[in-house]
């Protein structure tokens, strides 16, 4: 067996262990999959109606709402790499001829179907709620796959984070920020609604191009300049997640 | 060096300035029980981390299963079985899930069965569907040693396999560890517990401050201390003086009002003891027949340093 295929098959059965983990959870599921729809009724049926946005609230907020699906359920992905590392389960894998990053492949893997299974939940509700893409099939695929890049990029950061942190609860705490995010760009409102500092915040800051990249694909007019932002900014972050987490788990195993 | 399941010559390892291993050299014959024995901090699950690769070595050289451990770290890994001293069980997988995820990764054929023989070997049947969270401390350990022994590896470390276990459970395990020699398995244990080392040990290192200070089969371990005694204790200093004019051969403790008369304990030379005893109006307040233990070797060996030998026999006395 090659070692390629040998490090696959180590990913796939560490992926089947975590999906065991994330069912045996029900915290994580209502973090991950539930929590942004109850944001979502909060904000489309309470809030929404006081906001003007030029356009249907739904259609407006749906793309904020699929960034915070990915969001909400990464606190759940950093506990879960930082008990592996601290309740010895680890020694045993390192002691056993398991090719190294299989464990942390398999936690990026498992938090992407999460995310993903997270955003068709979104838009099933948004599409019950009256969302009306104008997009094409090309555009979903554009959606399909930034969505993914997001996911994985956000995944393997929070791996790193759920890696460096000293003990769980501090892991779960490290991926806040990454909730907060989202909050304090497009997402809900646009950006030049916003106060001053706020609004610049707000308009540089990484979530701001990924959701108006989305908001573009899904009104079935995408826009160039956010797209390569957005693209920027999630092999940005796969990419620093990827190098901290390989560098923190050599240091720690 | 391939003949041996383990050898080690010259390991050292230091984290800072505080040096942990300061350059053991032991050979463990395929087949046997090794047992390293040591105090708290002496430096065992050093040892077995190196051994395992968890940690690399900062000179010496490790060779397991024939293969060195710092160049062919993947053969090492595949033909070894480590039960640390934390169970690394997973919590949110049942008992049998454990396993199967051990059949899996091992990429065993026939993992099912062997999974069920285990889960029965191990008195597990019962709870095997029930998250290893819910277990008692016994039964996960009783797992973690399950999920070591999957794909029957070669040589198997256990780092204080039966710490925290109650007195039944550590007869089990030992039964286990018995089994597994008899199929051939090679063995490295640490223990605090003497009387497992006794028990289950084919050749016992003494570890202590990154030293070993003795090797050798149990028995030769206890010869290297004085030799059985009868220990007396008196009331007062005059009959302790009176007896100690009896029994020439014999040291007396003043403080203590023991003397210790050296005997091989046999029942016909104790009643002669006695007599002698009886002749001269002795009596003794306490009488006991001391035969060294493990116990006496370990601490006689893992006494500190500093003291002046003489005084450490007299420890080992009392």
């Amino acid at each position: 067996m090659s070692t390629v295929s040998t490090a696959f098959e180590d990913s796939a059965i560490m992926l089947r262990r975590n999906v065991k983990h994330t069912l045996r959870n029900p915290t994580t599921v209502f973090n991950a999959v539930l929590f942004p729809i109850v944001i979502m009724l909060m904000f489309v049926k309470v809030f929404g109606g006081a906001f003007s946005v030029g356009e249907h609230y739904i259609d407006y907020a749906t793309p904020g709402l699929l960034v915070m699906a990915v969001s909400y359920g990464l606190g759940a992905t950093a506990t879960a790499v930082n008990d592996d590392m601290t309740k010895g389960i680890i020694n045993r894998f390192k002691t056993m001829d398991v090719s190294r990053g299989a464990m942390l492949t398999g936690h990026v893997v498992v938090t992407t179907v999460r995310c993903l299974v997270a955003c068709a939940a979104i838009i099933g509700v948004a599409f019950a709620m009256g969302f009306d893409p104008a997009a094409s099939a090309l555009d979903w695929l554009g959606v399909l796959g930034l969505f993914v890049l997001l996911a994985v990029g956000a995944s393997w950061l929070t791996v790193a984070m759920g890696l460096a942190a000293k003990t769980a609860e501090s892991a779960g705490l490290a991926t806040v920020p990454l909730i907060m995010l989202p909050f304090l760009s497009s997402a809900f409102v646009p950006a030049d609604t916003m106060g001053a500092g706020v609004k610049q915040f707000a308009e540089y800051q990484p979530f701001t191009p990924i959701i108006e990249t989305l908001r573009g694909l899904l009104a079935g007019h995408p826009s160039g300049g956010d797209a390569i932002a957005a693209l920027a900014w999630c092999l940005g972050f796969a990419v620093l997640g990827y190098v901290w987490a390989l560098s923190t788990f050599k240091k720690r195993a | 060096m391939t003949s041996s399941a383990i050898a080690v010559s010259g390991l050292r390892k230091a984290y800072g300035d505080k040096v942990v291993l300061d350059g053991i050299d032991f050979d463990v014959a395929a087949g046997s029980v090794f047992s390293m024995l040591g105090p708290n901090g002496a430096g065992k699950t050093t040892t077995v981390n190196v051994l395992t690769t968890l940690l690399t070595a900062d000179a010496g050289t490790v060779h397991v299963a024939g293969h060195d451990v710092a160049t062919a770290t993947k053969d090492v890994r595949a033909a070894i079985g480590v039960t640390g001293q934390f169970a690394a069980v997973d919590d949110l997988l049942t008992g049998r899930e454990n396993l199967q995820l051990m059949a899996d990764l091992k990429r065993l054929r026939s993992g099912d069965q062997t999974v069920t023989r285990l889960l029965e070997r191990f008195d597990l049947v019962e709870s095997a569907d029930k998250m290893a969270s819910t277990y008692s401390g016994g039964m996960r350990r009783k797992l973690d040693l399950a999920m070591t022994l999957v794909g029957n590896p070669q040589i198997i470390f256990l780092d204080e396999p039966t710490t925290g276990l109650d007195p039944r459970s550590r007869r089990t395990m030992w039964g286990i560890v018995r089994e597994l020699v008899a199929d051939g398995t090679t063995i490295f244990l640490t223990t605090q517990y003497l009387e497992e080392a006794d028990q289950l040990a084919d050749r016992i290192a003494v570890l202590n401050q990154g030293r070993l200070v003795a090797q050798g089969t149990a028995d030769e371990l206890k010869r290297q201390l004085p030799g059985t005694h009868v220990r007396l204790r008196f009331a007062d200093p005059f009959e302790l003086g009176e007896a100690a004019r009896v029994f020439t051969d014999s040291t007396a403790d003043e403080e203590e009002l023991t003397l210790r008369v050296p005997s091989d304990g046999q029942s016909r030379s104790l009643r002669a003891l006695l007599d002698r005893l009886d002749e001269h109006t002795l009596n003794a307040q306490e009488f006991s027949v001391h035969t060294p233990d493990l116990d006496d070797v370990f601490l006689a060996l893992t006494e500190n340093t500093g003291k002046d030998t003489s005084k450490d026999k007299e420890a080992i006395a009392r």
